[in-house]
């Protein structure tokens, strides 16, 4: 098997299960019990105050 | 040499970089314009020796203002770094990446404009500097790396030393991102003049520019990251993960895509690594995804933050935002077969490309919606604040051009779309809609923060850019519809015997009235520049328009109540 189907059919076999469930994993984390009020802090990031204090 | 030569101001509020030690970099900047001569001297071709007389006259030069401002404290050149930084942010090299943006916006949409006249009139094409040929990739790379870039590096800049609660990381680093960024678009564009090109669409400069490029792209990389992690701010806001997917893959794309061989090292001609398709397939993979991540992800990244700040609302969902940006990353890198279809790449890799790039959709209205319901509840802050007004039509035109994209991507439209006007048209409303507006209304928000002043020269001089900018996309974008659509359906039209009805030439002479029409929304855009130019410069020089308040208010043309009778 050349280099090229090797690359090809891990692509589109392991490489893109592992994508997916990335992704998947990334919807289940922001809408967990709690991810409302977390992203309601951060969403608030830019509208602090502006100065750096120290 | 290494005295401070004038007052530092605002004591202790100013880092160790924005005090007068230029001695190494006077000797740098010296041994660099002693191998740019010596470049010219030994150079295998013309072309490589008039380049590198460019690059010496550039680097003395530099290092000749270097020396003044470092041993007269008379000097003339401004010196942006000598403001106070009251909230000890780095933010000189913003000031300068602001005016940077601003000047080499007027100068790309100056050039489009000249461009979009030498296709109508082609008497002027100035042989051999100054034809259409050198022109274009002059256009486009002075106002997509050039204007785009340099917004995108300064609003970064910004964003996360604000977002992070830090100070830039690297001291200087910083100020040789700035510097060493203004070196590549000045290679690059005088490369193009000089008939230097490797011939690969949005990445024309040859390899030894391109490798400059890599350099400074590492050391803003390493900015940008090395705030990130001295941030006091637990969370990383969602603006500083699309600035950083925007340099990291920028990275990748420019390094895959321009690996290619020198005939020699002091010459200007190198080969691409890549053969036939593979290397068509590289160009564009790099080309899309430098729409995805360079006019894209960046500016959403630029969104993110200005959006919020101008409403002074938090975003409208967070978790969307965190979920199309996923998306948007996953989804993009493999758009880019859509500008091969119906050529020599596999039909399974167009189609590939073409279902991806309709998935896209989705992310990109994420975008869309998620910027414009920020201003749900504050609606009337479209009438009241011409920033605002800005960002919400940049927003609309991402959307629409983000709808048109994936329509075109697929093989029956492109069938008919693919070669014409109509994709120009396309990218115009992309590049002049949303990445020209939204990048506009950042350095309106950001200049009178970094310059001190209390608000704008004129808001409604903003009014008239708003205006001028909006029917200048709307005239270049819908004349390019008609020209594009017209052009396509003349090129297939074949009589009863199966002959070509149209000559390529009678489809150019065709085209004419709308090249005409096409120039004159350009050149309204260029005005509303030139109206941004004037008031951005007045604003950094302190001076304020006495004017009404837009919006209308206490002082203003309210109507006088009459007593009831």
């Amino acid at each position: 098997m050349d280099t090229y189907t090797a690359m090809r059919e891990f692509a589109d076999s392991w490489a893109l299960l592992a994508m997916t469930l990335f992704f998947i994993g990334v919807v289940i984390f922001a809408f967990r019990p709690g991810g409302r009020k977390a992203a309601d802090n951060a969403a608030s990031i830019p509208l602090k105050d502006d100065s750096l204090d120290d | 040499m290494s005295a401070p030569c004038r007052p530092v101001p605002a004591a202790g509020l100013t880092s160790i970089g924005d005090e007068m030690t230029h001695g190494p970099y006077i000797i740098a900047l010296g041994i660099a314009a002693f191998l740019a001569l010596a470049g010219a001297g030994f150079a295998v071709d013309r072309p490589f020796a008039q380049h590198m007389w460019v690059l010496f006259f550039v680097l003395a030069g530099s290092a000749i203002v270097l020396m003044r401002r470092t041993s007269f404290a008379s000097s003339r050149v401004p010196d942006l770094s000598a403001y106070p930084d009251p909230s000890a942010y780095m933010d000189g090299p913003i000031r300068a990446g602001s005016i940077a943006t601003m000047f080499w916006g007027v100068v790309g949409l100056l050039v489009g404009v000249v461009v979009a006249l030498q296709l109508a009139y082609p008497d002027l094409n100035i042989e051999p500097w100054f034809n259409f040929g050198r022109m274009r990739p002059l256009h486009t790379s002075a106002v997509v790396f050039a204007f785009g870039g340099n917004a995108l590096i300064a609003t970064s800049f910004y964003v996360v030393q604000r977002t992070s609660r830090a100070r830039l990381w690297g001291g200087d680093l910083a100020w040789f991102v700035f510097w060493g960024y203004q070196l590549f678009i000045v290679m690059a564009a005088t490369g193009y003049l000089l008939g230097i090109t490797q011939s690969r669409e949005y990445a024309e400069p040859e390899w030894y520019v391109d490798i400059w490029l890599t350099i400074v792209w590492v050391a803003y990389l390493a900015v940008f990251l090395g705030t990130i992690l001295k941030r006091k701010e637990p969370h990383i806001y969602v603006a500083n993960w699309f600035y950083l997917s925007f340099i990291v893959t920028i990275a990748m794309l420019h390094v895959v895509n321009n690996l290619a061989m020198p005939v020699s090292i002091v010459g200007s001609k190198s080969y691409s690594l890549f053969a036939g398709v593979q290397d068509a397939l590289t160009q564009w993979w790099y080309g899309h995804n430098a729409v995805g991540f360079f006019l894209t992800a960046g500016f959403l990244g630029m969104m993110y933050y200005f959006v919020p700040k101008q409403a002074n609302r938090p975003v409208y969902s967070y978790r969307l935002s965190i979920i199309h940006f996923w998306a948007l990353i996953f989804l993009y890198i493999w758009a880019g077969p859509h500008h091969l279809h119906y050529t020599a790449l596999p039909d399974w890799a167009q189609t590939l490309g073409m279902v991806f790039s309709i998935m896209l959709w989705m992310p990109s209205w994420g975008g869309m919606i998620n910027g414009l319901m920020t201003l749900s509840g504050a609606w009337d802050k479209i009438r009241t604040d011409p920033i605002i007004r800005m960002m919400v039509a940049a927003l609309a035109f991402y959307g629409m051009s983000t709808f048109e994209g994936p329509v075109m991507s697929i093989k029956a439209v492109n069938a008919l779309s693919h070669y014409t006007d109509w994709t120009i048209g396309h990218v115009h409303s992309g590049a002049l809609g949303w990445v020209g507006l939204i990048s506009f209304a950042a350095i309106y928000h950001m200049v009178p923060k970094l310059w001190g002043r209390a608000r704008l020269y004129s808001e409604r001089m903003v009014i008239w850019h708003f205006w001028l900018a909006t029917l200048g996309i709307v005239v270049y974008a819908a004349v390019m519809w008609v020209s594009g659509v017209m052009q396509g359906l003349m090129w297939r039209e074949y009589d009863e015997q199966g002959f070509l009805v149209y000559s390529f030439a009678e489809t150019v002479a065709a085209m004419h009235p709308y090249y005409l029409m096409r120039a004159a929304g350009g050149a309204l855009y260029l005005t509303g520049a030139l109206v941004m130019a004037f008031n951005i410069w007045m604003t950094i020089l302190g001076h304020q328009r006495e004017e009404d308040p837009v919006g209308g208010s206490a002082t203003g043309r309210q109507p006088t109540l009459q007593p009831a009778e």
